[in-house]
């Protein structure tokens, strides 16, 4: 059952990709169209951020098990619209022009801040399958740690580029502190229970 | 690319037999648009120019004006009702002669030009804009600025009721601007009344707006109610919220970056996907008409 449930969820993580390319062809994209899909990729990896960070929650919360056999595949959607993401700033917004994107890239903090938080990415997309998690073992756990750090980066990315904080950043960013804080309380109870 | 020459601002008649001629040729938006792209980029003539002239629902439907709200179709969306009739503007403070006039009033007192200025946001992306206006000098000069007046402060209406946006503080309300005045006095520095030949929409900061097409585009302030001549430099709303990054001058210049956006390239609106950056110039392109007034200052440091 699980198996037919998560060829659906698959299915439905696609959206995003389709929504955008039904935008361009149609050229309902406005002036800045290419400004247009690159934050339309962003807003989506936050988005899957989210989902990640609240598959947790959900069966802690939820009379349903079923949730966090959810987790990986959506991780795996974060680390893929990230790319996407990521290379339609490297390529369609600066043709692969180096010079520009390098002094981005150190310059300014929310550019180095989000290419950080894709370089992070990168060890959890590379050890997400069965085989690592038994090579790793209980490393395997610290390391997957590191999606809360991407996600204060993911948000900290937004509100960096945004001239204000109002209202989008401040939306993602307060969904993202309270998927964190509701994890510091499961931790301490299973402390005390522990 | 060459700068658009405040000399080469093409008469509203001219321009108008032009859009006809365009409109006969059978010139689509999409066929402008191939064009844009055989044609060498650069302005090489007037002509050349007015194919490059950013679409009407483009310039009316993209626009940054916080008080409708922070998305950049709030303000067509949020602006419709918005009462511009009656409007009384204020110029007062440091002149010799106070005066308010309505919006109407202003309309039929002064000489309306069409000026087809490029508008570079600070966000990175540029349009080309035929406003209909007039010097902001010939308004200044009714009034007899003092020799006490060497700075110029815009404010812009305040009224939560219909604007959305004040009902947050995204800024602090009142919008405020200002110029030395020096700038304020310089021909190019344009009191706008409409656009494309029409009236100046709501969203765009009827019923009347300033453009200083050689500064980023938050320094030409929309909705003005009071244009006031003062002793000391005012202090603007993006100052106000975030002094790092939004300097009293704010010319448009590709060697300063935003603390958050790197100045040396922009997205021309209405381009499409095809096409690419395009490199930003001094002070817009308008440099000939007013590096001058700023011959002896760090623009680094005054940014």
């Amino acid at each position: 059952m699980i198996k037919y449930f998560k060829v659906i969820v698959f299915i439905l993580c696609l959206w995003p990709l389709a929504a955008i390319s039904l935008n361009i062809y149609f050229d309902e994209l406005g002036p800045e169209p290419i400004k247009k899909i690159m934050h339309h990729f962003g807003e989506w990896t936050l988005i899957f951020i989210c989902l990640t960070l609240a598959m947790s929650p959900l069966k802690r919360f939820t009379p349903f098990n079923f949730w966090t056999k959810f987790r990986r595949m959506l991780g795996l959607y974060v680390f893929f619209y990230a790319t996407v993401h990521l290379l339609i700033y490297v390529g369609l917004d600066y043709r692969f022009d180096w010079d520009p994107i390098l002094n981005d890239v150190l310059k300014k903090k929310y550019i180095y801040i989000g290419f950080s938080a894709w370089l992070l990415l990168i060890p959890l997309a590379a050890t997400s399958s069965q085989k690592m998690i038994k090579l790793l073992k209980h490393n395997w756990k610290k390391i997957h740690k590191l999606i809360y750090v991407i996600a204060v980066f993911g948000s900290l990315h937004y509100i960096w580029l945004s001239k204000t904080i109002f209202f989008k950043p401040l939306i993602y960013s307060l969904i993202i502190l309270v998927l964190l804080a509701l994890r510091i309380r499961i931790k301490k109870k299973d402390i005390n229970y522990g | 690319m060459k700068k658009i020459k405040y000399s080469e601002i093409t008469p509203e008649k001219i321009y108008k037999k032009r859009r006809d001629f365009v409109k006969k040729l059978g010139l689509s938006a999409g066929s402008m648009f191939i064009g844009q792209n055989l044609i060498n980029p650069a302005f090489a003539s007037n002509d050349n120019l007015e194919n490059k002239i950013t679409e009407y629902r483009y310039i009316t439907t993209y626009n940054n004006y916080y008080e409708f709200g922070t998305k950049k179709n709030d303000p067509v969306e949020k602006s419709q009702n918005f009462k511009t009739k009656p409007w009384n503007i204020t110029i007062d403070g440091e002149v010799k002669k106070k005066i308010t006039l309505t919006a109407e009033e202003i309309k039929n007192i002064f000489p309306i030009e069409e000026r087809i200025y490029k508008l570079r946001c600070v966000e990175g992306w540029s349009m080309i804009i035929p406003w209909l206006g007039f010097s902001l000098s010939k308004l200044l000069e009714k009034a007899a600025p003092t020799s006490k007046a060497k700075f110029v402060k815009f404010t812009s209406i305040y009224d939560p009721e219909q604007m959305p946006g004040q009902r947050y503080p995204i800024l602090k309300w009142p919008y405020i601007e200002g110029l030395r005045i020096d700038e304020a006095m310089h021909p190019l520095t344009t009191l706008v009344t409409g656009l494309y030949g029409k009236e100046l929409p709501n969203q765009n900061g009827a019923p009347l707006r300033l453009i200083v097409p050689w500064k980023y585009g938050f320094k030409s302030t929309k909705v003005i109610v009071n244009i006031k001549l003062v002793e000391k430099m005012p202090t603007s709303s993006w100052m106000r919220a975030s002094p790092k990054e939004y300097g009293f001058y704010s010319n448009v210049n590709p060697r300063v970056d935003h603390p958050r956006w790197s100045q040396a390239s922009e997205r021309v609106i209405g381009s499409g996907i095809i096409s690419e950056r395009i490199p930003t110039t001094m002070f817009n392109g308008y440099g000939d008409e007013v590096a001058h007034l700023y011959s002896e200052m760090d623009l680094k440091k005054n940014f």
